[in-house]
Parts: C-alpha cells; structure tokens; sequence
C-alpha cells in the first residue's frame, strides 16, 4: 500500500513547515486545524513568556570540548526553534546572563522547552501537510 | 516584562502540564484520544515529580 503513495510536492508541505516554525501554531493555521493550532500557539507562547519572566538565558553556539558544544550548540537551537518568540526576545534587547539559582535555571530550561515543544508542532504539521495525518 | 519566582514544584507542575498538551495533540488522532493521552502524560508527570522527589528527600537522609 505504501509504495502506491505518491511523493507530496514540496510546496505544499513547506509552507506549512516554515510557518509552524515562524509562528507557533501558524502551520496548522494554515491547514485548517485552528483549535489544535490555537492551543499549541498559546502552550508554546506560555512556556518561552514564563521562561522570560523567569529570567532565564538564551544560549548561544560555543566551541570548546564536546560536552560544551553539545550543550550550548544544542541550546541555541532548541531557542531558535521558537521562531518569532525568538527573534522578538533578540530584537528587542533581551539579555539576560547565566545567573545561579532555581528559577533563572527553570526560565532557561523553560526556553528550550518552548522551542521543542514547537518542534513537535512542526512535525505534525508536516504529517498533516502530507496526509499521513488527519 | 514581570519577573516571576516560581518554587520547584510550580515550575515543573506547569511543565508538566503544557507538556501533556502538546503530546497530546501531536501523538493521537481523535480528540478522545488527545484528551485521554495528555491526561496520562500529566499523570505520569506528576508521578515522577513526587516520585522523585521523595527519593531525594529520603535519599539526603
């Protein structure tokens, strides 16, 4: 049955895939899913805002030994997948140094968070886009 | 921008539960389903906060 499937053009798929990213949620906006796109929007919007009120860092790409790179070029990515939340943060100033304590450590990780949990958002729209989902 | 200060378990509850949403809407395909999973993975969630946190409390003694 699998090898019946015809390839999904590219283009119907990407757009999707690029607008779940810039605007979490946006994906399934645009495919016609508004209340899953309206809850992921405000799930993803809600941890990286608590991870800002928090205080927590962004993390930026480090060379160095392996473990240092993994953390901090890993970090970087996991922020830079919350799309515009992200680049807002950037824009408009926010820098915020590692600081020892409970809840900047829990703003950062809430940072991360944010933006693979907007991975996840991606992923499924693209399964939508291409119509291994509902 | 507020700045909020939030203990151990205010902070992991609310992971927690953001978290059950997103797996629940990204895993199943009915809305039952996604209600039933997100409520397990916040069950499961709070069972390993608790779970955990005893273990160190009574791990420190």
């Amino acid at each position: 049955m699998a090898e019946n499937q015809q390839p999904t053009p590219a283009g119907n798929w990407a757009a999707a895939l690029a607008l779940a990213w810039i605007i979490p949620g946006g994906g399934h906006l645009l495919l016609k899913r508004p209340a899953r796109g309206g809850l992921l929007a405000a799930s993803v919007a809600s941890m990286f805002l608590l991870g800002l009120m928090m205080r927590g860092a962004l993390f930026q790409p480090q060379s160095g030994d392996l473990l240092t790179m993994v953390i901090y070029c890993g970090g970087f990515l996991g922020n830079l997948m919350s799309g515009i939340l992200y680049f807002l943060t950037v824009w408009l100033g926010y820098s915020q140094p590692d600081v020892a304590g409970h809840v900047h450590d829990y703003g950062t990780k809430f940072l991360v968070g944010a933006g693979l949990l907007n991975l996840l958002a991606m992923v499924d729209a693209y399964e939508i886009a291409t119509g291994k989902k509902d | 921008m507020p700045k909020v200060s939030l203990s151990h378990f205010e902070a992991s509850l609310i992971f927690a539960l953001l978290t059950s949403v997103v797996l629940g809407i990204v895993t199943k395909r009915s809305d039952r389903e996604r209600i039933r999973y997100a409520a397990y993975c916040l069950v499961c969630f709070l069972g390993a906060i608790f779970g955990l946190s005893w273990l160190m409390y009574l791990g420190h003694g």
